[in-house]
């Protein structure tokens, strides 16, 4: 599905990816850990299409495409989402507004004829239910006074509603109390299929004991440095990261 | 038609003045120029009452007197008052019993438009007064409003049948002395529309009239004059659109609202005139005066506009509180784009106790435009406790726009209170990335986020103009960001 080949990136001339290649298929969970600074966080924004950052060399195909042909909004509509690790305040857009247009723009992008308000508005609700948000969270503004839990909630439930192929969940669970973190997870598992595919990024072993990845990939430097199954996060966890880079070194 | 109206203007400036000399020409345009036989012409014309013709001569006479004045922050070509036409008509005039017997083009005009004159949008409770180049072409609903002895109609209509309340209401918000654009209208009005809600009714329909500007080089100086009552209530809404035009037009309006004791009135605009093309060439001069007044004790007016076109807007819907504990209530969103300019804003004279007013007025700049907010608050000595809280924000599109806020405020009581609060944001690059990595695109995110700062001000609109409000937004935007 995903296909990235040594992949350099940089912002304002400074190198933060180096070379960075990754192969992720249908069905697969994947997390990339590191530490702070590592690259992690840009590497989902190169994904995702952000212009701040220039991509130096390799490349990434998504679907058989070229991703670097596609400007952010059709990656969007094409099936990527990402879950922001800071997501921003639209002041007076309702994340019922903010849905049905990102919706209806994506379907329009694949020629299907928008929602009609009953058909959206019972979409949402099959939604909010099977990610466990509450109700009255879609009538606010998008993220406007939110905390830092209902912010990445209402990533979950945007990622349900968009129902993408590939999601990268940037550090959705910083700043997690145990109970959102669950709410989090469980989201991330029942929308799950075998035709699409998570990438997880992560500081901490913590999350992944609630959405079991199927690789682990060490990010040291603007490189993965090493990859593994699900144990690999637990002996991070135990062992620190200068382990991995020790034994890379 | 060259031919006719060069002998016609010959015929106005070489005679003398007869009168009844016009009565027999079947003339749908005065021709270019302004002089007191062109007044008398369009009095004429309107089989007006005299007292309308000595207003207006009277206003012309004054307006002779004054200079265009020059300290908005808006630049624009010197107007040849000379060159314009002032009054024009469509073509046929017949009496309509229905809408069938209008013309088809000028309702196919109409559709194009989305003016509500058919039947459905009748039956969704609005009644449209429909000004095309200053005549009436079409009144729904007129049954209903009679029967609760509400009075909607054209201006000229009103002067011939009820001459009385325009004789007594006219000019008493805004007299023609009170400004140079305020005197030209007064002397050379077309037409425009006219509401009175008698003793305590509660408006029934929605009253709405749309303007539209269609003749190249016409000027424009609609009238509109509400008056409600003791105890009543109207909600009126008035919007505008025009079409593509090589020439500038002057708008030149007048709205008065009088508000008596107990009373509401709600005004609503939406407003489109033609801005003109990206270089700033051709767009209309929208230089209006709307005034309302709250005369008795409770009385309420307040002002909701959204403004997106003209190439040059300059106005400043104002309230006089005068009746003690009476409110009044400015909401505002103005957009300009490319090279279109706004001066506006609201005054808010308060003169009774206990008064308050609200203003929030909400700016929205991009390409290389010019918006400012230019407000006045004054409380009277007399005004005690009165109480007023300003909010002007601006966001920014581009760093080539420009947002100017002038607030003056002028407190004559220690009882009062004046608050006002201001900022200036931009649109984020983390927003618009968030807005397409959902697969919205650029403009589709500008439209998204303008219409979310614009919220408080567009949700005081009725139900249908903000729909259109909306999309007007999404609209005059496009194209604004590279």
């Amino acid at each position: 599905m995903l296909s990235i080949k040594n992949l350099s990136a940089s912002i304002y001339g400074k190198p933060i990816i180096k070379g960075l290649s990754l192969e992720v298929n249908a069905g697969e969970v994947h997390a990339i850990m590191g530490p702070n600074g590592s690259g992690k966080s840009t590497l989902a924004s190169v994904i995702a299409g952000r212009e701040t950052f220039d991509v130096d060399e390799g490349e990434i195909s998504y679907m058989g495409k070229n991703l670097f042909d596609l400007p952010a909004e059709v990656r969007a509509r094409e099936g990527i989402f990402m879950g922001f690790q800071y997501p921003v305040e639209i002041p007076g857009v309702s994340i019922a507004n903010f849905m049905r247009t990102a919706i209806n723009e994506k379907r329009k992008y694949l020629g299907l004829d928008p929602l009609t308000g009953a058909e959206f508005l019972k979409l949402m609700e099959e939604k909010k239910k099977m990610v466990d948000i509450q109700s009255k969270l879609t009538n606010r503004s998008v993220n406007e006074g939110f905390s830092g839990g209902e912010k990445k909630k209402n990533e979950i439930f945007q990622m349900a509603m968009l129902e993408p192929r590939l999601a990268i969940l940037d550090e959705t669970d910083s700043g997690l109390d145990i109970d959102a973190l669950k709410v989090v997870a469980n989201g991330v598992n029942k929308l799950r299929r075998k035709d699409n595919a998570t990438v997880v990024i992560t500081h901490y072993q913590r999350l992944l004991d609630y959405i079991v990845p199927d690789f682990v990939h060490v990010l040291y430097d603007g490189r993965i440095i090493k990859s593994g199954d699900k144990s690999l996060a637990l002996e991070l966890e135990e062992k620190g990261y200068d382990w991995v880079k020790k034994e890379t070194a | 038609m060259e031919n006719e109206s060069n002998k016609i203007l010959e015929e106005v400036t070489g005679s003398e003045y007869k009168y009844g000399f016009y009565t027999d020409i079947e003339m749908d345009q005065a021709p270019p120029g302004l002089t007191e036989d062109t007044i008398r012409f369009i009095s004429a014309k309107k089989k007006e009452p005299d007292f309308m013709l000595e207003f207006r001569l009277k206003a012309f006479r004054h307006w002779q007197t004054l200079k265009e004045p020059e300290w908005a922050h808006v630049k624009y070509p010197r107007i040849k008052y000379q060159d314009l036409i002032y009054y024009s008509a469509p073509r046929k005039q017949p009496k309509y019993d229905s809408l069938d017997e209008v013309d088809p083009e000028l309702l196919e005009t109409f559709e194009k438009l989305g003016i509500p004159l058919d039947e459905q949008k009748a039956l969704a409770g609005v009644a449209v007064d429909a000004v095309m180049d200053s005549v009436s072409v079409g009144s729904t609903f007129k049954k209903t409003l009679e029967e609760h002895g509400v009075i909607f109609c054209s201006f000229s209509e009103a002067l011939q049948k009820h001459p009385e309340l325009i004789k007594k209401h006219m000019g008493s918000v805004v007299p023609y002395r009170d400004n140079f654009f305020a005197a030209l209208n007064s002397a050379v009005f077309s037409d425009g529309s006219f509401a009175y809600i008698p003793k305590g009714v509660r408006c029934p329909l929605e009253l709405s009239t749309y303007f539209r500007i269609n003749a190249a080089n016409t000027g424009q100086f609609e009238r509109t004059l509400i008056v409600a009552e003791e105890g009543s209530y109207v909600s009126y809404m008035e919007g505008c659109t025009a079409p593509v035009r090589d020439e500038n037009q002057l708008h030149a309006a007048i709205v008065e609202i009088i508000a008596h004791k107990d009373a509401e009135v709600k005004y609503s605009t939406v407003q489109n005139w033609w801005p003109g093309d990206k270089e700033g060439k051709g767009g209309v001069y929208n230089f209006v005066t709307k005034r309302g007044i709250c005369e008795g004790e409770n009385a309420k007016i307040s002002w909701t506009q959204v403004e997106t076109g003209s190439a040059v807007t300059w106005k400043y819907p104002s309230l006089v509180l005068k009746g003690d504990n009476s409110a009044g209530e400015f909401y505002s969103v103005a957009v300009t784009n490319n090279m279109q300019q706004a001066d506006t804003g609201t005054k808010m004279i308060h003169l009774g106790k206990n008064t308050r007013s609200t203003i929030i007025s909400k700016g929205i700049s991009a390409g290389r435009s010019n918006n400012s907010y230019r407000g006045l608050v004054k409380t009277t000595r007399n005004a005690e406790n009165a109480r007023n809280f300003s909010q002007c924000d601006s966001l920014l599109l581009g760093d080539q726009c420009g947002a100017h806020t002038f607030p003056y405020l002028d407190v004559g009581n220690r009882s009062s209170i004046v608050e006002h609060e201001a900022t200036t944001s931009k649109i984020s690059e983390d927003q618009l990335f968030y807005c397409m990595q959902r697969g919205i695109d650029m403009e589709g995110a500008i439209g998204l986020i303008v219409n979310g700062y614009a919220k408080e001000v567009l949700s005081k609109l009725p139900m249908e103009f903000a729909v259109e409000a909306q999309k007007l937004l999404s609209i005059s935007l496009e194209g604004s960001v590279g």
